[in-house]
C-alpha cells in the first residue's frame, strides 16, 4: 500500500551516516566511550583540559564575559562553570552575520579523582577563564625504592 | 598486532601535526551597518594585543591571530574542543570604505573593528520639492 517503506533508510538516513561517517573522519573518532557528561561538539563556550602530575588546568574560551558573570563551582570532582555573556547589539543597524554566542551558558567538566576542591584558582585574561586545580599529594608518581 | 600500532601511529602523528600547522580556527564574527560605517566584532579568546595581526591590502581585510595561554610544564591534554592556536578570516572590502581610518580596539579576547565610510559615500537625504 505503501510501497516499500525500507526505501526511506536508503536516501535520508544513509545520507545522515555518511555525513556522521565524514564528521567523525574530519575531527577524530575515537574507540573510547564518551563520557556521560560531555557536550556535543561546538557547545559553547569550547573548552580544552590538560593534566599534569601535580594539577588539572581547565580553559574556558569564552572572549568578551563579564568575570563578575561566571559562576564556578566544584563539588567533590566535578567542575561547573556557568555565566552569561551579553552581546552589545546595536538598534537600528544592519546586521550582516550574527554568528556569536549571546545567552547563557553552562559546561560541567568530570575531573580525576584525585582533585583537591579545596585547592581551586581561577583567572579571565584575554578571554580564556583558566581553572587550575591541584591534585592530592597522593596521586602524585613516587619512586619507590628497591631495598 | 601491538607492535604494528606502536610503529604507525608516530607517523599518522607527524602527518597530522603539520596539517595542523597550516589549519586554523575560523573566528565567529558579528558584522553590521550604520550610516557612518561598518563594525565587526571577533571572538578570538586567548590573543594577545601583540599576537593579534591585522592587514588590508588591496581591498581585503586579514585578521590572523595566535592563541597564547599558559601551560604548565609536562602538561597532557586530556579533552580539547579548540585544536587549532591560530585564528584566521578575511573579508574583501567594498571601496566606499575608507581602508585607512580603520579602528581596531581588543580587549578580552574580543576585537572590535570599526572601518568607517569615506565622506562622500555617507547617505544622503534626497530632498522632495514641491513643484
Amino acid at each position: 500500500m505503501f510501497g516499500n517503506l525500507g526505501n526511506f533508510d536508503t536516501g535520508m538516513l544513509d545520507e545522515f551516516r555518511r555525513m556522521q561517517r565524514d564528521l567523525d573522519q574530519l575531527f577524530g573518532a575515537t574507540p573510547f566511550p564518551s563520557s556521560i557528561r560531555a557536550a556535543a561538539r561546538g557547545t559553547y563556550p569550547p573548552i580544552n583540559i590538560g593534566t599534569n602530575p601535580d594539577q588539572v588546568d581547565v580553559y574556558l574560551f569564552a572572549a568578551g564575559v563579564n568575570p563578575e558573570r561566571l559562576d564556578i563551582s566544584i563539588q567533590q570532582n566535578l567542575l561547573t562553570i556557568a555565566g552569561e555573556r551579553k552581546l552589545i547589539t546595536e538598534e537600528g543597524a544592519n546586521y550582516y552575520r550574527k554568528e556569536r554566542y549571546d545567552g547563557e551558558f553552562r559546561r560541567v567538566v568530570t575531573l580525576p579523582d584525585d582533585v583537591d576542591p579545596d585547592k581551586v584558582e581561577a583567572t579571565y585574561s584575554d578571554g580564556i577563564l583558566h581553572v587550575r586545580i591541584q591534585r592530592r599529594e597522593s596521586a602524585k608518581p613516587r619512586q619507590i625504592e628497591i631495598k | 598486532m601491538n607492535e604494528t600500532k606502536d610503529v604507525a601511529t608516530p607517523e599518522k602523528k607527524a602527518v597530522a601535526e603539520a596539517k595542523d600547522q597550516d589549519r586554523a580556527i575560523r573566528p565567529a564574527v558579528d558584522i553590521f551597518e550604520d550610516d557612518t560605517g561598518l563594525t565587526l566584532h571577533a571572538d578570538m579568546p586567548g590573543v594577545s594585543k601583540d599576537r593579534l595581526n591585522l592587514q588590508i591590502d588591496n581591498d581585503s581585510l586579514s585578521i590572523d591571530g595566535e592563541i597564547d595561554i599558559p601551560t604548565p610544564a609536562g602538561m597532557e591534554a586530556v579533552y580539547v574542543d579548540v585544536r587549532y592556536s591560530r585564528y584566521q578570516r578575511s573579508f574583501s572590502l567594498s571601496r566606499e570604505l575608507d581602508t585607512d581610518n580603520i579602528e581596531a580596539i581588543l580587549h578580552d579576547g574580543l576585537l572590535i573593528l570599526r572601518i568607517p565610510k569615506r565622506a562622500e559615500h555617507k547617505p544622503r537625504k534626497i530632498e522632495i520639492r514641491t513643484a
